[in-house]
């Protein structure tokens, strides 16, 4: 791959799109993560009583569903991502990349 | 009361003859020779050494050796994930944490659980794009090849050091306990047969080993939640009503406090140690290499993404049932008189469990199906261990043959067939090497290892492996320096806390760091150094290599150029 390629790819718009898209559902994702994650450890280390509390007055405490939720959330996270990478965003790579490819044979092997 | 005397001073007589046997272990003592569980093993050996010979036919490249051609799909790959993940430690540590104090067991599973997503969403699908063969092919992409792929190599190899270790010595003793054998014997058939498996079928037959091993795995576990669930109607509350009063019982404490096993108890009294710990275990995840190293079995990003997709829901599934299985055995195990170990008890004056509480899995096998299923189980454990070493092994011998000897010692100017060599006489002299130090480490304590193996991973590993494929400022220096002062700080901080420090090397009384994991610390500070020697790096090469992230950053993106797809 050639540096004239490497800028054509980058200059589609396609393939713009793909990206800032892609980088938008990763880093939403990864910040949604943490903060859930990091939010639930700061609870254990500093707010016991919060988790102690009863669920709808049994013995079950507010942490259990909270920490079988957040093994829970991993999965749906990683399925949403999926989804939309599988839907979505595969289907704009490749336009992108046909696209470009179609340009490259119109001006020949070398341009 | 007469007949518990009894049988207390029957155990000691046991426990003496058997100090007398062999030499004492300390956590695990040699329990009688278990024939249904040996039988299981077998047929698990004989069945996967005939794949390992069917594979190793098919093995006959490089590729095939370190990627099994590129021909794993997605689904089989995220099983082989999940497989080479659950390790023993995670089945009957965390179930045993369970057991012992509840809600505390669940912290760790979670920790174990959040490195997924951080996985799929920011490093599978670019470091398949990249790599060919393992993430030092990806770290030294743009970078110079001869510092970066070092660096790489070596953090991944302390790594695989670490935690080897780790699953060496947990499998010698967890064998003697299961199977009733000698320790030296267990750990040298645990060497001799991830050997065969990784010398002989590659990436091939490691990948099946870890499938079978997973699908035993979790169709063990399954049944044993499904049946704990089966005792209490299929309700969680009654299930947690009952364990409360059982461990109330068992425990000697009054219904209140008995109830706390219900929130977090003294796993996170240091806030500090929590967070750096959930840190290390999320973003350790994401820089295994020999986890990252699976994704290169696939033939391309998407199936690579699938892999995570499938492997996160199977081990969340694995962790979601160690949490009723340790529940099932506060019900069925702690207060059966079978189970526990009378004459010890007697003098901790605390519940223990025959062979130990890491048995407490093991033990409710028993308890809800009988000698035959826990004879599966403990088979079950013992493959476990197995899939992982295979899969470690696989991955340091990689970076020894592919990094060092092929690309930084050779130069790249080596032919396919001397690397292959090569990375079989690696995986013979990683397999001495585990077997003697399993041997030596016998009677320490090694659980800080496996601490310290995603410590190292995700201080050293972790940043140097984003940063390459994210920013484009990263140059050779920087990743260098912020990659060393990771490696170096975490491994540092670890030595001079109390689980090495004052545990094992036994030096002096009081820790010289406080704080038990390094994470928090060392990882911030990798991210600064290659932020800092990056950006003050203004020479001629390290401005090449910001031209080049142009490039890379098209290929993580789209897959041009990719190889290692199947066979062409």
């Amino acid at each position: 791959m050639d540096q004239a390629h490497v800028d054509r790819i980058l200059q589609n718009p396609k393939f713009k799109e793909m990206v800032a898209r892609k980088s938008r559902l990763s880093w939403t994702l990864t910040a949604i993560m943490l903060f859930v994650y990091v939010g639930f450890m700061l609870l254990v280390g500093y707010n016991k009583e919060f988790l102690l509390q009863s669920l709808s007055g049994g013995v079950t405490t507010i942490g259990i569903p909270l920490g079988l939720g957040i093994i829970v959330l991993s999965f749906v996270l990683c399925g949403v991502y999926s989804y939309i990478a599988n839907n979505k965003l595969d289907s704009l790579n490749n336009e992108a990349i046909r696209e470009v490819e179609a340009i490259a044979k119109e001006k020949g092997p070398n341009a | 009361m007469i007949k518990s005397k009894i049988f207390a001073a029957a155990t000691m007589l046991l426990t003496s003859g058997l100090a007398f046997a062999g030499p004492d272990l300390g956590a695990a003592e040699q329990q009688p020779t278990n024939w249904p569980a040996i039988i299981m093993f077998m047929i698990f050996v004989g069945g996967t050494l005939f794949i390992t010979k069917w594979a190793a036919k098919q093995t006959t490249s490089t590729n095939d050796f370190y990627t099994a051609g590129g021909g794993i799909s997605g689904f089989q790959n995220g099983l082989a994930i999940a497989g080479d993940y659950m390790s023993a430690a995670s089945f009957l540590g965390i179930s045993a944490m369970v057991f012992m104090s509840g809600f505390d067991g669940l912290l760790y599973s979670l920790g174990f659980m959040v490195g997924w997503p951080i996985v799929l969403f920011l490093v599978a699908e670019r470091l398949r794009n990249l790599g060919k063969f393992n993430l030092s092919d990806v770290v030294s992409f743009r970078l110079q090849e001869k510092p970066v792929r070092t660096l790489a190599a070596v953090s991944s190899l302390v790594v695989v050091a670490f935690y080897l270790i780790a699953q060496m010595v947990g499998a010698g003793q967890l064998i003697k306990l299961l199977f009733g054998l000698n320790y030296n014997l267990a750990v040298v058939i645990v060497g001799l047969l991830m050997m065969a498996y990784v010398m002989f079928g590659g990436m091939l037959a490691t990948t099946w080993v870890q499938i079978i091993k997973a699908v035993m795995l979790l169709s063990g576990a399954t049944f044993m939640a499904f049946m704990v669930m089966k005792g209490v109607g299929f309700s969680f509350t009654n299930m947690f009503e009952q364990s409360i009063q059982v461990f109330s019982k068992v425990h000697d404490l009054n219904l209140t406090d008995a109830a706390k096993i219900m929130g977090p108890g003294s796993l996170a009294s240091n806030p500090i140690d929590a967070i750096s710990l959930g840190l290390a275990l999320m973003f350790g995840t994401a820089g295994l290499p020999h986890i990252l190293m699976r994704f290169f079995t696939v033939k391309d990003a998407k199936e690579a993404r699938k892999s995570v997709v499938v492997a996160t829901g199977f081990i969340g599934y694995f962790y979601l049932l160690t949490f009723i299985i340790g529940f099932g055995a506060i019900l069925y195990v702690s207060n059966n008189p079978q189970f526990l170990d009378v004459a010890k008890m007697a003098v901790t004056g605390k519940l223990e469990l025959v062979g130990g509480n890491n048995m407490a899995a093991v033990h409710l096998s028993d308890a809800v199906g009988g000698d035959l299923f826990m004879g599966f189980i403990s088979a079950v454990a013992f493959a476990t261990i197995l899939a992982v070493v295979a899969g470690l092994t696989l991955s340091g011998a990689s970076a020894i043959s592919h990094d060092l000897y092929a690309n930084v010692f050779k130069k790249g100017q080596t032919t396919p067939e001397s690397e292959l060599r090569m990375s079989k006489i690696a995986t013979l002299g990683l397999a001495i090497f585990a077997m003697v130090l399993g041997i030596i480490f016998e009677k320490q304590n090694v659980a800080f290892m496996v601490g310290l193996a995603f410590s190292v991973a995700a201080c050293a590993n972790f940043p140097v492996l984003v940063l390459s494929m994210f920013w484009k400022g990263l140059t050779t220096r920087g990743a260098v320096m912020g990659g060393v002062v990771g490696l170096v700080l975490a491994v540092l901080l670890i030595i001079l806390s109390k689980a090495v420090w004052v545990d094992t090397l036994g030096i002096s009384d009081t820790p010289v760091n406080p704080y038990n994991g390094p994470a928090l610390f060392a990882m911030p500070l990798a991210f600064f150094c290659c932020w800092l020697f990056s950006v003050t790096d203004n020479s001629a090469q390290a401005q090449e290599e910001r031209r080049a992230f142009d490039a890379q950053f098209v290929r993580s993106q789209t897959g041009i150029g990719i190889s290692g797809a199947s066979d062409h």
